[in-house]
């Protein structure tokens, strides 16, 4: 059993640690996503693991804590929609406003184990002549490294490569290894796999002109959750897009972005007017 | 409402994927080998067939020959449901007219989601 002082902390940590922000009523679920670590880390209860949290925020348990809370499911394809707007929006709109040589940069914000971006690359693959030999890249980060190292490997057991996936898709672009099905490195090819807490600053990001950040926000409250769109808002190119889960939405989250017309869950920065404009006005 | 033909021969996996079926809002009807799906089949052609691979009688795959050689046997959609989860049974089951395939052990949301997938079901709401 946690007691509530040791429930009252975890709380704080988690929300502090990872944005999550754990209701009142979540003992059974911290209890039970906690139990294995006692275990692994050899710890009598919950408030010897309180303890050593408390000791150091950023010891190997603290950070087994924080990703054993998240919730990391995904499937291929997940919603459809976003794909098939990726597609025959964005692609073709982004594609025809830059120069050639520049590659067009995409970002999974809370990547998991990485059906987004692999979902993403074979639609580029099923579509060549939207892009021609323009490069992609993609950053697939997340808070969780087991979910990041799953990602980069590639490897699906049978369960997830049913989900979402059509058979003609897993053929073309899976081989069996073993009891596990392996994505071909082809689909790698311009990904790059980094740990990234979307509570910490987008340092040395570049600037992206897709960012995929779906089904994370729905953990945190609506500061965090402003605060993150914000952000991700200043890396993300003026004309570029940002695709939200189906259950999420910008409003009443600040100013940052306003929706596509008509496209539920994707969005388009606000930018402001550009200084001369402004300038032009205040003058007159 | 659409119909599904779950031909399997074991009596439980037709039980659980009727249960599946029916909370889905399909007519299920249920054959246990080849011959006795394609005797279904003359009956009333389904809209759906869930179609497993080995049976007595007549197996799946010569099954799912005959049936696409038939007068409006192109119109089921048919996703084979089999043990036979390696490269080369898939690809014969494609090449032989399968519109989708589910490699046992399935659950619910797989099978819903084939189902989605070969255009029988409406897509769910975003999940
Ligand atoms: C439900 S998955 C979403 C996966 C994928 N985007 C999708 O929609 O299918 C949520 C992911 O967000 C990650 N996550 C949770 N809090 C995070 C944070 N503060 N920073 C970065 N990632 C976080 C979790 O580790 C988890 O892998």
């Amino acid at each position: 059993m946690i007691s509530a002082t040791d429930y009252d902390f975890f709380k704080k940590f988690l929300k502090l640690h990872s944005g999550l922000i754990l209701s009142d009523d979540k003992h059974y679920l911290l209890e039970s996503r906690l139990v294995p670590l006692l275990r692994k880390f050899e710890l009598p209860d919950f408030s010897r693991l309180a303890a050593n949290l408390r000791d150091n925020a950023n010891s190997v348990v603290a950070q087994a804590v924080i990703e054993a809370m998240t919730t990391n499911e995904s499937l291929f394809f997940r919603d459809k929609t976003p794909f098939e707007v990726f597609t025959t929006v964005m692609l073709p709109k982004l594609h025809a406003a830059r120069p050639p040589s520049a590659p067009l940069r995409i970002w999974c914000a809370a990547a998991s184990t990485g059906q987004e971006p692999y979902s993403l690359a074979m639609t580029l693959k099923e579509n060549p002549h939207l892009i021609g030999t323009r490069r992609v890249e993609f950053l697939c980060t997340d808070l969780s490294n087991e979910v990041l190292e799953r990602a980069a490997s590639g490897r699906y057991n049978q369960f997830e490569v049913q989900r979402g996936l059509p058979i003609q898709m897993l053929m073309k672009y899976f081989k069996k290894v073993d009891d596990m099905w392996e994505i071909t490195p082809q689909l790698k090819t311009g990904m790059t796999f980094r740990k990234l807490n979307l509570l910490h600053p987008f340092v040395g990001l570049g600037q992206f002109d897709i960012v995929f950040c779906r089904n994370v926000l729905i953990y945190f409250d609506a500061p965090t959750k402003t605060d993150i769109l914000n952000r991700i808002a200043k890396v993300t190119a003026p004309d570029g897009y940002l695709v939200l889960g189906g259950a999420e939405t910008v409003m009443g989250l600040g100013e940052a972005y306003r929706p596509l017309p008509n496209q539920r869950g994707f969005y388009v920065p606000n930018v402001p007017a550009p200084a001369s404009m402004s300038a032009a006005v205040a003058s007159r | 409402m659409k119909t599904c033909l779950v031909v399997d021969d074991s009596s439980v996996v037709r039980k659980v994927a009727r249960r599946i079926l029916e909370d889905l809002a399909f007519t299920v009807r249920e054959a246990a080998d080849g011959q006795a799906a394609l005797d279904a089949c003359d009956e009333a052609m389904p809209d759906g067939i869930l179609l497993d691979w080995n049976m007595p009688v007549m197996e799946g795959l010569e099954f799912l020959q005959i049936l696409r050689k038939r007068e409006g046997g192109d119109v089921p959609r048919v996703i084979f449901c089999t043990t036979n989860n390696d490269f080369e049974h898939i690809t014969k089951a494609i090449e032989a007219g399968a519109n989708e395939y589910i490699m046992k052990p399935f659950d619910q949301d797989i099978l819903r989601e084939k189902l989605e997938e070969v255009g029988l079901l409406e897509k769910a709401p975003a999940t």
